[in-house]
């Protein structure tokens, strides 16, 4: 049996192809696949990542038994029978990769969230802010271009620094003139790198506390491919291991999935 | 063989964000008559202004962007006017500095909050019947009470989101590529109202005002529901504190008729008119503070 | 005048306010500058040359995050500085 789960994010669609399998884990993933919307409106994007999804899987639509549906644009999926809170997936899919954890903290493109879940993977508390840039991943990403870095190289420098200097603004529109003018000040970029992230951590720090930090904690969404977010992170979190999924972009897909087949028994 | 020497020329990048800078003095008098010449200046984040008072009534000003530090934008703002008016610092009897930078003006003898500025310049600029001011700056966003003599009864200020503030406005100014005094005018060219975007967030706003644009808005109307945005934004602001009739604007975002209108829709009250340049309220309120401490001292200048 | 501290933005609104009239003479010795665990309480002169309790400016932008530990969650039943304050100047929008 195979069940799909769609994430449809602010930048991009993930889908994800569930088996259920014969052997010792019940489910296999099957595939997983990325797409960037381009020009495309929402609605057409997740027909044609879907189709895509399906083509290099080998599959047709109707081997499919069940289509859920997760992230912001989730409603503009009009082949999923269902849809799923961002929550309810992120926890599901980090419960699957990491039965242990109880502790999900999602810190995407435009949101960052705290999930306190149980062992069966069900958020049972959340706390979050998907109102305001600073918090998320688009405060780094600015910060990053006025540094003139890439997002990677923006995180790599940060761990090069041993200096901790205050970011005073809390917003990222004021803090793209702070940046401007510490860069005017020759502060070393590698400072400022960690600055921001240090900032970035200490607001989703904030957020996750208001959950309890408990239990293995396991970090998603697109920050976990910033080393020096990560560092940061477990800084804020005064923790020693922040668990981190191989292909963290895929979580909510495949916790969407999850939901999916399990909704069929 | 020309298209060299074009390359060679970068075409000029235009600041749409650019507001009018402004010098003005009262030709009908002249400073040297006066006894007391006092002089506020309010050091802002975007922009700086300096302010003279002649016998407690306003004389003249210069409004300027802020530029690197803050005691030379105190400086230039100063000099800007003073050079018009054949003015030197030695003829200024006291000066009070506000605004974010206010202790790093040099020559300051004292320094003063903006909030307790704002409102004594507004009750200057409105009159005493002012009792609730709205004053949209640069990078912050401040709702005042004030009694009949323009001390602050109650207060807040926003000054850690941009939402609501100038800064908010200049992005989206640059995003639509057009100057930013006309996005006010241009907000009421519209088929119809519509819905105000819906993100609080300046950056979260800017991505929905391109995909408003996506879906078939016209520019005039992507920036008619930024106003709307700004507007129902600092009206929740104002709620806070509740408005009392006497309603006054001050700073660059009252030049703007798209928000200041929707402002007064929301509320259902009109705001005192004036005519002058909203954007010195704060400097006006510093020198007038001036003013009366030069009086409570009793020294005049030496004739 | 009452004097609110903090910030309203796309999460919600944050702000102390104080009732400085009844902060001028304070009967609680300013209790609430040591009885908050972050230090935000400090004694200023105002604008019209009255001794009075204020929130530090750095903590305005940061509230949220910064009172987190006094809100429900963290297992305070009152909060500490609004219990210190007992001519009652002291109150969170939030």
């Amino acid at each position: 049996m195979i069940t799909a789960g769609i994430d449809m994010g602010s930048r991009s669609v993930k889908v994800v192809l569930l088996e259920k399998s014969k052997g010792d884990k019940p489910y296999a993933l099957k595939h997983a696949h990325l797409m960037l919307p381009g020009e495309l409106d929402a609605d057409e994007a997740a027909e044609k990542a879907f189709d895509e999804a399906l083509a290099a899987a080998g599959l047709g639509r109707s081997d499919v038994k069940a289509v859920f549906a997760t992230g912001a644009g989730r409603k503009q999926v009009a082949f999923a029978s269902e849809g799923i809170t961002e929550m309810s997936a992120g926890a599901k899919g980090a419960n699957f990769m990491f039965p242990n954890a109880r502790t999900v903290v999602d810190v995407g493109a435009e949101e960052g969230r705290g999930i306190k879940t149980d062992a069966e993977g069900r958020a049972i508390d959340f706390a979050g802010n998907e109102k305001c840039a600073a918090g998320a991943g688009s405060f780094a990403e600015a910060m990053s271009r006025a540094l003139q870095l890439s997002l990677k190289d923006f995180g790599a420098a940060s761990l090069k620094s041993e200096r901790t200097i205050p970011m005073n603004a809390q917003c990222t529109v004021f803090a793209e003139s702070e940046v401007v003018s510490l860069i005017h000040s020759s502060t070393p970029k590698e400072d400022i790198a960690k600055a921001v992230l240090d900032a970035v951590a200490s607001r989703v720090c904030a957020m996750v506390r208001r959950v309890g930090i408990e239990g293995e904690v396991v970090l998603i969404g697109g920050m976990v491919h910033n080393e020096g977010f990560v560092q940061s992170l477990k800084t804020a979190m005064d923790v020693d291991q922040v668990s981190l999924p191989e292909h963290p972009e895929y979580i909510s897909a495949l916790g969407c999935a999850l939901i999916a087949a399990e909704r069929l028994h | 063989m020309n298209a060299e020497v074009k390359a060679a020329v970068a075409p000029e990048k235009k600041e749409f964000w650019r507001w009018q800078e402004n010098t003005w003095f009262d030709e009908s008098r002249n400073w040297r008559d006066g006894s007391i010449v006092t002089c506020g200046i309010d050091v802002g984040s975007v922009s700086s202004q300096a302010v003279l008072v002649v016998d407690g009534e306003l004389y003249g000003y210069n409004s300027m962007r802020t530029g690197n530090n803050s005691p030379d934008s105190a400086k230039n703002a100063l000099q800007g006017i003073m050079d018009k008016i054949g003015m030197k610092l030695e003829d200024i009897d006291y000066v009070v500095g506000t605004g974010y930078g206010r202790v790093n003006v040099p020559f300051a003898h004292k320094a003063i909050t903006e909030i307790a500025c704002h409102a004594r310049g507004a009750n200057y600029m409105g009159g005493n019947q002012v009792r609730t001011i709205l004053d949209m700056g640069g990078q912050d966003c401040k709702a005042i009470h004030c009694d009949d003599k323009g001390k602050v009864t109650n207060f807040l200020m926003n000054d850690k989101c941009a939402a609501g503030t100038g800064r908010g406005m200049e992005v989206i100014s640059d995003l639509m590529q057009i100057p930013i005094a006309e996005l006010g005018p241009r907000s009421f060219e519209v088929d119809e109202e519509p819905e105000a975007v819906s993100s609080v967030c300046v950056v979260f706003a800017k991505s929905e005002a391109l995909a408003l644009l996506k879906a078939g808005y016209t520019k005039n109307k992507v920036i008619a529901a930024y106003c709307q945005a700004m507007a129902e934004r600092v009206v929740s602001l104002l709620e806070r504190i509740g408005v009392e009739e006497g309603f006054f604007i001050t700073g660059g975002i009252a030049k703007n008729p798209g928000v200041v209108r929707r402002i007064e829709k929301l509320l259902g009250i009109k705001a005192l008119d004036t005519k002058i340049d909203s954007q010195i309220a704060g400097a006006l309120g510093a020198a007038l503070f001036g003013h009366t401490l030069m009086q409570k001292q009793g020294a005049k200048k030496a004739a | 005048m009452i004097a609110n501290y903090g910030y309203k933005d796309g999460s919600g609104d944050y702000y102390i306010s104080i009732d400085t009239d009844k902060c001028i003479d304070c009967a609680a010795d300013r209790a609430c500058q040591t009885a908050c665990p972050k230090e935000m309480f400090e004694t200023i002169t105002d604008d019209y040359d009255d001794e009075v309790t204020w929130v530090k400016r750095a903590n305005c932008r940061t509230l949220a995050y910064d009172c987190t530990e006094c809100k429900p969650a963290g297992g305070y039943t009152s909060l500490p500085c609004t219990s210190a304050c007992t001519p009652g100047a002291i109150r969170h929008s939030w």
